[in-house]
């Protein structure tokens, strides 16, 4: 997912003996595959995450993990792992995630049943490192989203960025994590920038996966910042697994004129955040999710209520394996005129 | 002064808990509403309220409440999360009284389950039961005496379904939840269809017993309550049938994994049938006759 794949292979690797394979990056043959041997109308990521366990096995994987979640991702491995054993192919899929819960206790067995010889001293040790480079990459990330769309010489963010993440992978401390950041952070800064006054500001909120996975969403930001864009995200990894818990009350709160309960997955997240964007000036606010999502389903109602009333202008977009790129270049070209006719 | 009329609207919860209600709120002497039987026209209204995207079958709830809208004085939407963390029910159960309460302007009833927190079905009815100005004794007792009610009803349901499987002619079991096989607009044209053909429909909802549950069998992760009692009944009923259908709305989120699943695992013959809003009813009986004509076909070998 996006560039955590990072991460993750940093924590696993220091982890257990095993040896692993790095997913490929998603291409259009991942999808093709996906979307061969899914059920017609499931959501999209399980499509995604099938193709890439899939391409996976063909690099010779045996045991594969997903991650799991609130919604229906918490069912995706048990079905996808009757999917890959009806293709014929000897593996385990273990889900780390399930019925929106999970404990170390879980995670613990799960390690040991894959690697016995796991220390866990180790992976606490490791998986402390793994949460300090996730926020750091995070922090990066959303200073770039700021202003990306500003940059003089092309593409002079995302070089800077791939050279850290290869830092990254090579740190064996928390000291030495947070100098490469530091060192990072100040030539980020550095960078020039042109940026106007009061540039437009969007909001991007939606459905976990499609939002985090750029090849899910056709690089829905990399063409915004080439609109000269200011972007805002939310949902990020950090996000999702060291402040949601502490969050949703809070989000509850703030929504209150229009939400009570909790609705599942990131749906009560997504109308708070709608109403904050709307407070906060932003100029217009975009929603994506893949397609039969039933939580930002029932959210989206809502939120073309909140953006209603405050009269800020709202794009929805729903991705299928199926979309065609440049229908969504079309769209946002006429959002984006909008916005500045508005102005 | 006349009675405070409340209403239900006829579709999703109210197939698994419709008798409840209207006793519960009977026994407090209020007057009850149910929107009628599932209509074109209800359907057509809850389109245009939905959103595109949504499942045929909230499609037709916000229809229903759109019929019920002016009829009464308050409609009863109840918020039922989960009855413990490996009990959930779909996304869409969850946010049903926030969609209803910001796409409509009437005043709700509303209780809310969450067994995970500590709101079991028991808290929620007699919270229900004050906020409507009883007493909590009262409504306790009312509770009560609506589930032993309701037990009953189901026995009696049950009895009649089990009574079916001893029937000579081919044996359909249908794989649904019962707010789509009991519906009439969905269900009902192809339970008429297979009795038509000669064979007959066994509803697997009727059949389910909450203490007899065997999902395990079929699926180790399995969250989703509904879906989990219909899995449940599965490995008794199996060998007493000749074919399963499954029938969902277009896009079930849980349906949508849990039934390719089954058709994964299950070694019989089964039909696939998936309904939305254009479905024609000539395209449904073909298949389904082709289903049968198999099944019969296989006896005689």
């Amino acid at each position: 997912m996006g560039d955590y794949d990072i991460p993750a292979h940093f924590l696993l690797s220091h982890i257990i003996h095993n040896k692993i394979i790095k997913p490929k990056p998603i291409t259009a043959r991942t999808i093709e595959i996906g979307a061969k041997y899914s059920p017609e109308f499931v959501c999209t990521p399980f499509k995604y995450t099938l193709g890439t366990l899939i391409e996976g096995l063909e690099q010779g994987a045996k045991i594969l993990i997903q991650a799991g979640g609130g919604c229906r991702y918490g069912y995706y491995a048990e079905l996808q792992e009757q999917i890959i054993q009806d293709l014929g192919y000897d593996c385990k899929v273990y889900n780390l995630v399930t019925a929106g819960k999970t404990d170390i206790k879980r995670i613990y067995h799960i390690i040991k049943e894959i690697d016995p010889k796991a220390s866990i001293l180790k992976a606490l040790y490791y998986g402390r490192i793994t949460k300090k480079m996730v926020q750091y990459m995070d922090f990066i990330d959303h200073y770039m989203r700021e202003n990306i769309g500003f940059e003089i010489e092309k593409d002079s963010f995302l070089n800077l960025k791939e050279e850290m993440l290869l830092e990254f992978s090579k740190v064996k401390s928390c000291y030495q994590l947070k100098k490469v950041y530091l060192k990072y952070k100040k030539k980020f800064e550095r960078i020039p920038i042109k940026k106007p006054e009061r540039p437009l500001k969007i909001g991007i909120i939606g459905e976990l996966y499609t939002i985090m996975e750029p090849y899910s969403n056709y690089e829905l930001e990399r063409t915004l910042a080439s609109m000269n864009f200011e972007i805002k995200r939310f949902t990020n990894v950090t996000y999702l697994l060291f402040e949601k818990h502490k969050k949703t009350k809070q989000y509850l709160k703030d929504a209150s004129d229009y939400i009570t309960y909790k609705m599942g997955a990131d749906a009560i997240d997504n109308i708070a955040r709608a109403k904050e964007l709307c407070l906060q000036g932003y100029d217009g606010i975009i929603h994506i999710k893949s397609s039969f999502c039933t939580p930002e389903i029932s959210a989206m109602p809502i939120i073309s209520k909140v953006c209603n009333d405050y009269n800020v202008p709202l794009l929805f977009f729903s991705f299928d394996t199926g979309t065609s790129e440049v229908g969504i270049k079309t769209r946002l070209e006429a959002f984006y005129d909008m916005l500045e006719m508005r102005r | 002064m006349d009675k405070i009329k409340i209403g239900i609207p006829r579709a999703l919860h109210y197939y698994y808990y419709g008798d409840m209600w209207r006793s519960f709120l009977e026994e407090l002497g209020y007057e009850v509403v149910i929107s009628p039987k599932t209509t074109r026209e209800i359907l057509e209204n809850g389109c245009k309220c939905a959103n595109d995207e949504m499942c045929l079958s909230l499609k037709l709830y916000l229809g229903h409440i759109h019929y019920l809208v002016g009829k009464c004085d308050a409609i009863l939407v109840p918020r039922i999360d989960n009855y413990g963390t490996y009990n959930q029910t779909c996304t869409n159960f969850l946010g049903l009284y926030d969609i209803v309460a910001n796409l409509f302007k009437i005043p709700l009833l509303t209780y809310n389950v969450d067994e995970t927190h500590k709101e079991t079905e028991m808290k929620a009815f007699i919270k229900l039961g004050m906020l409507l100005g009883k007493g909590k004794e009262q409504s306790k007792i009312a509770y009560f005496n609506s589930v032993q009610k309701v037990e009953k009803e189901k026995k009696k349901k049950r009895k009649l379904e089990l009574e079916k499987l001893s029937s000579s002619k081919k044996k359909l079991l249908v794989m649904s939840h019962p707010y789509n096989f009991e519906d009439a607009f969905i269900g009902k044209e192809i339970k008429n269809t297979i009795e038509n053909l000669g064979a007959i429909s066994i509803n697997a909802n009727a059949l389910i017993e909450s203490n007899k549950n065997d999902y395990f069998e079929f699926s180790s992760s399995l969250y989703w309550k509904y879906n989990k009692d219909l899995v449940g009944i599965l490995p008794f009923i199996k060998d007493r049938v000749d074919g399963v259908l499954f029938l969902s709305t277009f896009p079930c989120g849980p349906d949508s994994l849990v039934n390719e699943l089954l058709m994964r695992k299950i070694k019989m013959p089964y039909l696939n049938l998936i309904i939305d809003e254009e479905s024609g009813s000539a395209g449904m009986e073909t298949r389904l006759e082709s289903f049968i004509d198999i099944l019969e076909q296989k006896k005689v070998r």
